[in-house]
């Protein structure tokens, strides 16, 4: 088991988070949803895994590449 | 008329309204989130009020905040532009009751049309076919489910109070539609009413939507229609006027429904009418259905100034005053072809994905005879991922199609911009594809466009 660090792609502001820590996810899962300029962009897993931590909260700002969650896997 | 004008908008449509401000006459005063405290619509205007942080909600959307602006500043009109508040009545209706003019339809048209479902049923009293479809009060899913396989698959669900393609699903069969209804549902709550409905979905289709300029004495014009067909994410890129295969009898015909759904809710103001059109060549009248009506100037306005020579925002303002319109119906045939595109801070390669960030150089091409510039940024302006990706839009106006579309195409390829991505270039070559050169396309062309453009 490894930590991996799911970033963002995108600066944008942490619409609804899907994922929950504990939660078994498969790759492609949303894992939460952003919004920026008006469009709602997924945050997929990148690989199946355990969910670690959530680093963010709803309604706050990220910026392009920065690591919101970490996965188990 | 009556000034100061409060301009309760941002971004290029802010910077639009102040130019015919400006040109006739009246003083105008920009509002601004603590976001936009240095952006280009606040040096466009002759004052500016701070309206609260940066979040829509706290300050664009924040009907007290702009009422507050409006009085404080001494406004005696109030002009919405798109989006935010423009179709909402509680604020057309908290306008009139701080004693100002609101640069709209009265309240009762804007709740007349605000939902599809109202829409629909306004359609209906009024003769005009809209697309079939469920809009009942039984919202369950037990019966929407039924109603969808009346209608017939492939349907779409629509958020009642959605709009820019939000709360929209298409389903292709009867097993996907639990799923697709409950997702439709989560977008709708963003509108603050999960209600749906359901309707047929033409599998090709172009949308066309027709303006209609109506004053408070009864008079009720249409100037023609706009093709705006080239979208992505049910969002339009690139619109025309007239639209390719709408000869003067099919556009008397729509004019003449747009007229008199406008009529039917009292209607004021510029306002647009949209409609569906299965795209099967050759267009039929029979084919082409209602949808909605958006109570307020739209984005792609310009098109239709273009054919017509007529400032549509200076009319909306006489309008409010109390004007009657001095025009006839024959006086306003379309004169040429014009084509607008939305220059937008996202990258088609990957999806359109948005790209907020700051504009490190922005040079857009010199508006001339037949080419205009709606620009809201420049360089050193920040595009925040608060609000829309539209940094300017482009017109061309020609002689014929084939010349606006290349006069387009060319003002494309003088665009620079650096710090973020934009749709430039990907426009430029589809307003040169040969679908785009023979026309006629539907809402799914650019989509394929993109991606046969990212594997060449």
């Amino acid at each position: 088991m490894a930590d991996i660090a799911v970033p963002v792609e995108i600066t944008a502001s942490v619409w609804k988070i899907e994922a929950t820590p504990g939660q078994a996810v498969a790759a492609g899962d949303v894992l939460m949803i952003l919004e920026s300029m008006k469009m709602e962009i997924p945050v997929e897993s990148p690989r199946a895994g355990t969910v670690k931590s959530i680093l963010v909260a709803e309604g706050d700002q990220v910026n392009e590449g920065q690591v919101v969650l970490l996965l188990d896997a | 008329m009556l000034g100061p004008v409060l301009i309760a908008n941002r971004g290029e449509i802010a910077c639009r309204i102040a130019a015919t401000c400006r040109r006739l006459g009246l003083r105008s005063i920009a509002v601004y989130s603590d976001a936009d405290a240095g952006a280009m619509h606040v040096a466009a205007a002759d004052a500016a009020e701070r309206i609260g942080p940066a979040p829509p909600r706290e300050s664009y959307l924040s009907i007290p905040a702009i009422i507050a602006a409006a009085l404080r500043s001494g406004a005696r009109m109030v002009h919405p532009g798109y989006g935010f508040l423009s179709e909402n009545a509680d604020f057309a209706r908290a306008c009139v009751e701080a004693g100002l003019v609101f640069i709209g339809p009265p309240e009762a048209a804007i709740r007349a049309m605000g939902g599809k479902a109202a829409a629909k049923a306004v359609a209906r009293e009024a003769g005009v076919a809209a697309v079939p479809g469920y809009d009942g009060e039984d919202g369950s899913p037990e019966r929407l489910a039924e109603e969808a396989g009346r209608i017939g698959y492939p349907v779409m669900i629509k958020a009642v109070a959605g709009g820019g393609g939000r709360g929209m699903r298409r389903v292709e069969a009867a097993p996907g539609f639990p799923a697709a209804l409950a997702a439709a549902r989560r977008e709708a709550t963003a509108f603050g009413d999960d209600r749906v409905l359901v309707e047929k979905f033409v599998a090709s289709a172009r949308h066309i939507e027709v303006q209609v300029l109506a004053d408070a004495h009864g008079t009720v014009l249409h100037l023609g229609e706009r093709d705006c067909s080239l979208q992505r994410r049910n969002q339009k890129l690139v619109e025309e006027s007239p639209g390719p295969g709408i000869d003067a009898a099919l556009r008397a015909e729509l004019g003449r429904r747009a007229v008199a759904l406008a009529r039917a809710v009292g209607y004021v103001g510029a306002g647009t009418v949209e409609f569906v059109a299965d795209a099967t060549p050759p267009l039929d009248a029979a084919r082409i259905w209602f949808i909605e009506m958006n109570t307020r100037l739209q984005v792609e306005h310009p098109v239709t100034e273009m054919v017509t020579g007529l400032d549509l925002v200076e009319w909306q303002l006489r309008v409010a005053a109390g004007e009657r319109l001095p025009f006839a119906q024959e006086d306003l045939a379309p004169q040429g072809h014009a084509v607008e595109a939305r220059l937008c801070a996202e990258d088609p390669a990957r999806n359109f994905l948005p790209s907020p960030g700051t504009i490190a150089m922005l040079r857009l091409p010199e508006p001339g005879p037949g080419l205009r510039i709606d620009a809201g940024f420049r360089t050193g302006d920040v595009l925040t991922p608060f609000y829309d990706p539209l940094i300017a839009k482009l017109i061309a106006h020609a002689p014929s199609r084939a010349e606006a579309l290349e006069r387009l195409a060319s003002a494309l390829d003088a665009v620079v911009a650096e710090g973020i991505r934009t749709n430039a270039g990907f426009l430029a070559r589809a307003l040169r594809s040969e679908a785009m050169q023979a026309g006629g396309v539907d809402t799914h062309f650019l989509e394929g466009f993109r991606l046969r453009d990212a594997a060449a």
